[in-house]
């Protein structure tokens, strides 16, 4: 119940802010009849629309999981932005390491395995892509090799 | 005898040494991909597709590559189904009613063999069925013009969202947040929009990293969710033999399950599921109360098997011919396509007959090797679901990550690719289906040129868009096709959404 409420007040919302972006569309001058704006315009009513029905007729609650496991998912999410920033700078090896290592330790909670799984695949993927994929990854950073 | 020189073509293509490799490659990895729990068609297909992309494979091949895994897949779901009860993805939920039960009655063996053989059985008809009537379809959709097209976009969003979800206004939404995010980034007319100003927006958002993040990373946080409880084989699989007399049995079965998922598999937004529910519902009402459906029958197991590979073969034929995927698979098979700068629809087939001809012969092919796998070679499956979640998901995770790095090399595309998995976790929390999503991001630019020229031509008259009885047909189909499951509902009660 609340949940779609609330799901379908944010998509209203957010339709309403994308007609308003929408409007601000600058035409080019190769105009046409239907220009840039109409569609994206089109777009938002049909979600604004289709939103209010589902604040007005929301189906039953999904099962949430508990405060605690929206904490590991957050931390998941965390851990993955990290990863993302930390690719490029640090070398493939041993963020890959790290982040598989903590997916894995949050998925069965046991610290051995968690360590093995995440080196295991850092390195085993590292070989697989590098080499019999000859995709251009860096294994460590720059400033080790060089 | 068009067809025959066609054919001869497609064979010439498919039966290079390197194309075959491919080929049984894709079928082995798409076996594994289907049977093991968590890993279905879409998501394994979408986090190869960056993969394939960085390898320079040529059109044709990383087609043959990329379709073998999706029949695979279908072939490999229904292992996970009959020994664990776990269907391996969606389309293989409805042989867990039979399968399993057949297992454990000490049938697990003949259940494997039968079911491969059904799924052999409905892939080749649909492959064959796709054979003849891809290019009459073609020829059809040469008569599309403008208006025909806008209608057969509405049409696919329509049926899609009308049968993936139980509720017409998140599939609405759905299809809106896909088209919304098509719109962002450069339109056909070169001006930028919606991009906040941001200049990683301008090329607008790569649909790859939308398909990767709402599926892949987002089943990865469900697994973190469940803590990746999955329950262990409890039924004993002894020496495999062929039960002959069971496929000998089930041959009507198979044969009209593979006309029904034929059918269901061409519908635009139909998809496998549907052709397994159809399948095994009306195997049920044929067999009556004495067919022992729900405890074991060997036709139970044969029905929905034939029945989602028939699909899946017809769920290319919209694909190929239209450009409009049939289903959640397909929608990725159609990113595959564009990403090779392919475009499907009629012109592919008198353009580029090597590249459709080709498929259809190493898809052939593939059904023979898929046979040859999940027949005798289907104990080599059976170790793979023993792989553990702790290690299976986060390598999901790193090849995603991996796959789109080698993409662009861009960080924002991998925190995009986080924020949809987060989108799609939230999505599929709140029974809202992401399939609708994929299409609206792969399709938007398409749909909104086809309206702008439409009115281009028209001068701006909105009535041109109902000015072919073909444009009016589709129209209706499309309000059908998203009104009627509200009243369906009642009697096509689906066990779960529809996510192939």
């Amino acid at each position: 119940m609340a949940s779609d409420r609330i799901f379908g007040l944010v998509v209203a919302v957010v339709a309403l802010a994308y007609i308003a972006g929408a409007t601000q569309i600058q035409t080019s001058f190769l105009s046409d009849p239907v220009g840039p704006k109409t569609f994206p315009i089109m777009i938002g009513t049909v979600a604004a629309l289709a939103a209010t029905f589902m604040v007005l007729k929301p189906d039953p609650e999904p099962n949430w999981p508990v405060l605690r496991t929206f904490g590991a998912l957050f931390f998941a999410v965390v851990v993955l932005v990290l990863y993302a920033f930390s690719l490029k700078p640090m070398g493939f090896i041993i963020p890959t390491a790290i982040t598989a290592a903590v997916l894995s330790y949050q998925i069965k909670p046991q610290f051995a395995k968690a360590a093995l799984s995440g080196v295991g695949l850092s390195i085993g993927l590292f070989i697989l892509f590098k080499f019999a994929l000859d995709l251009g990854l860096i294994g460590f950073p720059k400033s080790w090799t060089s | 005898m068009d067809i025959m020189s066609n054919l001869a073509l497609g064979f010439s293509i498919a039966l290079s040494p390197y194309t075959l490799m491919l080929a049984v490659a894709g079928c082995f990895l798409g076996t594994i991909i289907g049977a093991l729990p968590g890993l279905g068609p879409s998501n394994g297909v979408a986090i190869l597709i960056p993969i394939t992309f960085t390898l320079g494979l040529d059109a044709t091949s990383a087609l043959v590559l990329m379709t073998s895994v999706y029949y695979g897949a279908m072939y490999g779901g229904r292992i996970s189904s009959i020994l664990l009860n776990i269907p391996g993805d969606e389309p293989a939920l409805m042989t867990t009613l039979d399968g399993y039960p057949m297992a454990k009655a000490g049938r697990a063996g003949d259940a494997l063999v039968l079911s491969g053989f059904a799924s052999f059985y409905g892939a080749l008809f649909a492959t064959i069925g796709l054979m003849f009537l891809a290019p009459l379809l073609s020829r059809v959709a040469y008569q599309f013009g403008q208006a025909e097209y806008f209608a057969l976009y509405l049409l696919a969003f329509c049926t899609l969202g009308g049968m993936a979800s139980n509720n017409q206004a998140k599939s609405a939404i759905a299809a809106c947040i896909g088209l919304g995010i098509a719109m962002i980034g450069y339109d056909s007319r070169g001006m930028p929009r919606l991009t906040g100003g941001n200049l990683h927006l301008f090329d607008g958002i790569d649909f790859l990293v939308a398909i990767v993040g709402l599926f892949a990373i987002a089943e990865v946080f469900f697994f973190i969710e469940s803590h990746g409880k999955k329950s262990s084989i409890g039924v004993k699989l002894d020496k495999v033999r062929i039960p002959w007399k069971d496929i000998y049995a089930t041959r009507w079965t198979m044969f009209r399950s593979s006309v029904v998922g034929f059918i269901a598999g061409i519908l635009p937004g139909a998809g496998a599921s549907l052709g397994s529910f159809l399948a095994y519902m009306s195997e049920k009402s044929i067999a009556g109360k004495d067919g022992g459906f729900g405890k074991g029958a060997i036709k139970g197991v044969a029905a929905p098997e034939a029945g989602n590979n028939a699909a899946a073969g017809g769920a290319l034929v919209p694909m190929l011919t239209l450009g409009v995927p049939g289903s959640g698979t397909t929608a990725v098979l159609l990113a595959l396509l564009m990403t090779l700068n392919i475009t499907p629809g009629p012109t592919l087939f008198t353009d580029r007959p090597e590249v459709v001809w080709g498929l259809i012969a190493s898809l052939l092919i593939a059904n023979f090797v898929l046979l040859l796998m999940n027949v005798p070679m289907v104990k080599i499956f059976v170790k793979v679901l023993m792989v553990p979640p702790w290690i299976l998901l986060p390598g999901v995770t790193m090849v995603s990550f991996v796959g789109i790095y080698s993409l662009s090399g861009s960080y924002f595309d991998l925190l995009l690719m986080v924020g949809f998995g987060v989108l799609g976790y939230v999505l599929r929390k709140l029974d809202i289906p992401t399939v609708p999503v994929i299409l609206g991001i792969l399709l938007g630019g398409h749909m909104e040129d086809a309206l702008r020229n439409a009115m281009v031509i028209s001068g701006g008259d909105f009535m041109y868009l109902f000015s072919s009885p073909i444009a009016i047909g589709l129209w209706i189909a499309a309000i059908v096709g998203f009104v009627a499951p509200m009243f369906l509902r009642r009697f096509l009660k689906k066990p779960q959404a529809v996510t192939d």
